[in-house]
């Protein structure tokens, strides 16, 4: 046994809310503030959209004025922290680059560990406060060998597979007290409760982009050169060549970036079959199309490994989520040394995606992940 | 002692006589100050009763004082007027430490090709006159000299730099928002055309300010519609705030000599026990001439915006500079300006002492402030607070 085995959440000193200005998080500070326990709100001004005036973005203007609002209908102090260059060091500029090495990136879970967990954790000790509440749907469960991650009651809103980076340490530091809650309940809370945002709808996919992912990445790649030294070599513009898994040509297409595996719409390619985006080549500027059947993957290849427990001896048996909204596999998990791994799934999966996350579960349980790398 | 609000600077508590001359106005009074009967006349008895007592404390004459909502207002619509009509543009001189609402509109007219010069103030937060004086060109349309520094509370040349403008027929601008109510203020020894009074700095009410045009120098209206203000600004008086100012104004016309040397005395006890209490904490501008209630430190190694929370959970209210709309925290334009690095100008706090302050409350404001730089030097130390 771990020395951390409380029963109850330790909730002595001061906590400080992660307030987006979204109801799920305006609830959580709501609830809190309600238990007495001693709060104050914090948002991220993340990233300026320069007039785009649309709710919805959990980093945008507005849903700071919101979330400044419900501080203030719940009775809390609220304090906005500037974070937007640490935001484009660590979840835009990645984000970019993956798209022009052929990968599809999953910025939101960059954002969760890496802002709303690392840096927000930390600049909230600097503020003197021993934890930060965030509106997440997911559960911390006391274990064996310190906090685990477990997904939430409320599976069709469960926001584990995000999360899966987190440390024990940051565990022990946070909170999430919609964990154990239904959607329809934490709108009804913020209904009774008379807050500003009770009718506000779900926060958009990728807070930060406002018009189509594409032609955010050529927009950001041509408005900061510098920043993107790699993407020099990137003829932006060109078209791709679209060929079969043999490399015979079979057309020229859009700029490969425009791709993502697994893709069927919009190839422009006649066949008697669908065909579906394979791979993405950048430095060769080809896309590899083929059948249904070729998506087909016995497997994938892993980096950045990260295990929230202590790392297994041997190779690990769990379901893996490969998407965010996938079913899950069972899988074998072998770790390769340095960060790397190698799962076999017990059924070939489609759509192993390069640049998305492979999350990986016991029962409701988060072991932990990594980054897919490619299919085996 | 839940709370202490040390940031008069950005607004103060109002004063228990402008809250009497207001209430009735909230309350049994009403009136269009332009009405013709009786209601009117008393709503333009106040307005006018006020208009003597702001003239009073500036030495004016009531006929030069034109009421506005804002400090800002008062100053957008000098640039206005001076830039309106001139036809073709010309140059405009500042000093790099005016407040936003004179720095903006500055940039908005660089836009429409007026050249602006910004002289930048010396390490010790004052804008040297010479430097001033020979920044003006034969065709400078407007100077623009705030009399003390929002930030720091250095007061500026602003009778040298007059005395030059006089001399060239240019007319200059005085922004003397943080000054008046705080110190001796006689827009005759300040030699400027145009002055700007805000109530709330001084134990008024917000919402109402005053522009001060110089007899015999034109002011056109910013806003336009009715012929109120005697058609220098269009809109019907805010008669409450307006009393509340004129009285807030007669309260600080008595209290004047009492007042710099109450506000003086908070500082003083806060600027002497301050290195033992926050080690390496530093005074910016002590040796220049300043506020008697302002002081703007230092506290190198330790992330003003951090600590200003830190404070505020603890029930301290301080800033750390102009306060900015958004809510987050920027570097001080001013304290750039003065040659300050941004780490440096990020590790700043100001700390402004109004007439409702008391010692207990500064003697309480540094234990707190002790035992949070501190706590915050330990959980962000020096090299982390600077890599940032």
């Amino acid at each position: 046994m771990s020395a951390w085995t409380p029963t109850e959440p330790d909730l002595s000193g001061l906590t400080a809310v992660a307030m987006s200005g979204g109801l799920d998080s305006s609830v959580a500070a709501w609830l809190l503030a309600r238990q007495g326990v001693p709060v104050i709100g914090l948002s991220m001004l993340l990233w300026d959209h320069s007039g785009v005036e649309a709710h919805g973005r959990c980093c945008g203007a507005l849903d700071l004025g919101d979330a400044r609002r419900v501080a203030g209908q719940v009775g809390i102090a609220h304090y906005t922290l500037r974070m937007d260059e640490e935001f484009r060091a660590k979840v835009v500029d990645p984000f970019v680059e993956d798209y022009l090495a052929g990968r599809t990136p999953s910025p939101c879970v960059r954002c969760n560990t890496w802002v709303k967990f690392d840096l927000l954790l930390e600049r909230a000790r600097r503020l003197g406060a021993s934890r930060v509440a965030t509106g997440h749907y997911a559960r911390i469960l006391p274990g064996a060998d310190g906090p685990e991650l477990h997904t939430a009651l409320d599976t069709a809103k469960d926001q584990s597979y995000y999360l899966f980076e987190l440390t024990r340490e940051q565990l022990a530091a946070s909170l999430f007290p919609l964990g154990a809650m239904e959607k329809p309940q934490v709108r009804e809370i913020a209904r009774t409760a008379g807050l500003v945002v009770a009718e506000k709808g779900e926060s958009m996919e990728i807070c930060f982009v406002s018009g189509g992912v594409r032609e955010f990445v050529e927009a950001q790649v041509a408005g900061h050169p510098e920043r993107y030294a790699a993407a020099g070599r990137v003829a932006l513009a060109a078209p791709a060549r679209l060929t079969d898994a043999a490399g015979n040509r079979l057309g020229e297409g859009e700029p490969f970036y425009r791709y993502t595996v697994g893709q069927r719409r919009g190839l422009g390619l006649a066949a008697k079959s669908p065909l579906f985006v394979l791979a993405i080549e950048p430095g060769e500027n080809r896309v590899v199309v083929g059948e249904a059947q070729d998506l087909l993957a016995p497997g994938l290849h892993g980096e950045r490994l990260h295990w929230i427990g202590p790392p297994p001896a041997g190779p690990v048996e769990a379901t893996v989520k490969i998407r965010s909204r996938h079913p899950g596999v069972a899988a074998r998990i072998h770790a390769l040394g340095a960060g790397r791994a190698r799962i076999d799934f017990a059924e070939p999966q489609r759509g192993v995606t390069p640049g998305q996350a492979a999350v990986f579960y016991q029962g409701t349980r988060v072991l932990g992940g990594c980054w897919i790398q490619d299919r085996t | 002692m839940a709370f202490v609000y040390l940031d008069n600077n950005a607004t103060t508590p109002l004063h228990p006589r402008a809250r009497e001359a207001m209430l009735p106005w909230l309350g049994e009074r009403h009136g269009n100050p332009s009405s013709i009967h009786r209601f009117g006349q008393a709503a333009r008895n106040a307005v006018e009763e006020a208009r003597e007592q702001v003239a009073l404390l500036l030495g004016a004459r009531a006929a030069e004082v034109v009421f506005t909502a804002s400090g800002t207002e008062a100053n957008n619509a000098v640039l206005a007027h001076v830039t309106g009509g001139a036809g073709r543009p010309g140059h405009l001189l500042l000093s790099a430490v005016e407040h936003p609402s004179i720095r903006e509109m500055a940039l908005r007219l660089a836009r429409l090709g007026w050249e602006v010069t910004r002289v930048s103030p010396g390490a010790d937060g004052v804008v040297p006159a010479d430097a001033m004086r020979a920044a003006l060109r034969t065709d400078t349309r407007l100077v623009a000299l705030m009399l003390a520094n929002n930030e720091l509370g250095t007061l500026q040349p602003v009778p040298e730099v007059a005395q030059a403008c006089r001399a060239r027929g240019i007319p200059l601008l005085c922004d003397a928002v943080q000054a008046v109510g705080k110190i001796p203020v006689d827009v005759d020894e300040l030699g400027a055309d145009y002055v700007t009074v805000g109530a709330h700095k001084f134990h008024g009410p917000l919402g109402a300010a005053a522009l001060w045009v110089r007899a015999g120098v034109e002011i056109s209206p910013y806003l336009v519609g009715g012929g109120q203000e005697r058609r220098r600004r269009a809109g019907t008086e805010n008669v409450a705030a307006l009393a509340g100012f004129g009285a807030a104004a007669a309260a600080a016309m008595d209290e004047l000599a009492h007042r710099t040397a109450y506000l003086a005395a908070l500082r003083d006890r806060f600027e002497a026990a301050l290195p033992q209490r926050a080690p390496g904490a530093l005074v910016h501008c002590a040796g220049a001439p300043r506020l008697p209630n302002t002081s703007h430190i230092a506290l190198p190694g330790v992330e003003g915006e951090s600590l200003l929370i830190r404070l505020d959970v603890e029930g301290i209210a301080v800033s750390t500079g102009s306060a900015c709309s958004s809510g987050t925290v920027e570097p001080s334009k001013t304290l750039l300006a003065m040659g300050l690095s941004r780490d440096e100008a990020l590790s700043s706090l100001r700390v402004s002492f109004g007439m409702m302050n008391r010692a207990e409350e500064v003697d309480h404001a540094l234990d707190v402030l002790a035992r949070e730089v501190a706590e915050l030097r330990r959980v962000a130390p020096v090299a982390e607070a600077a890599a940032r």
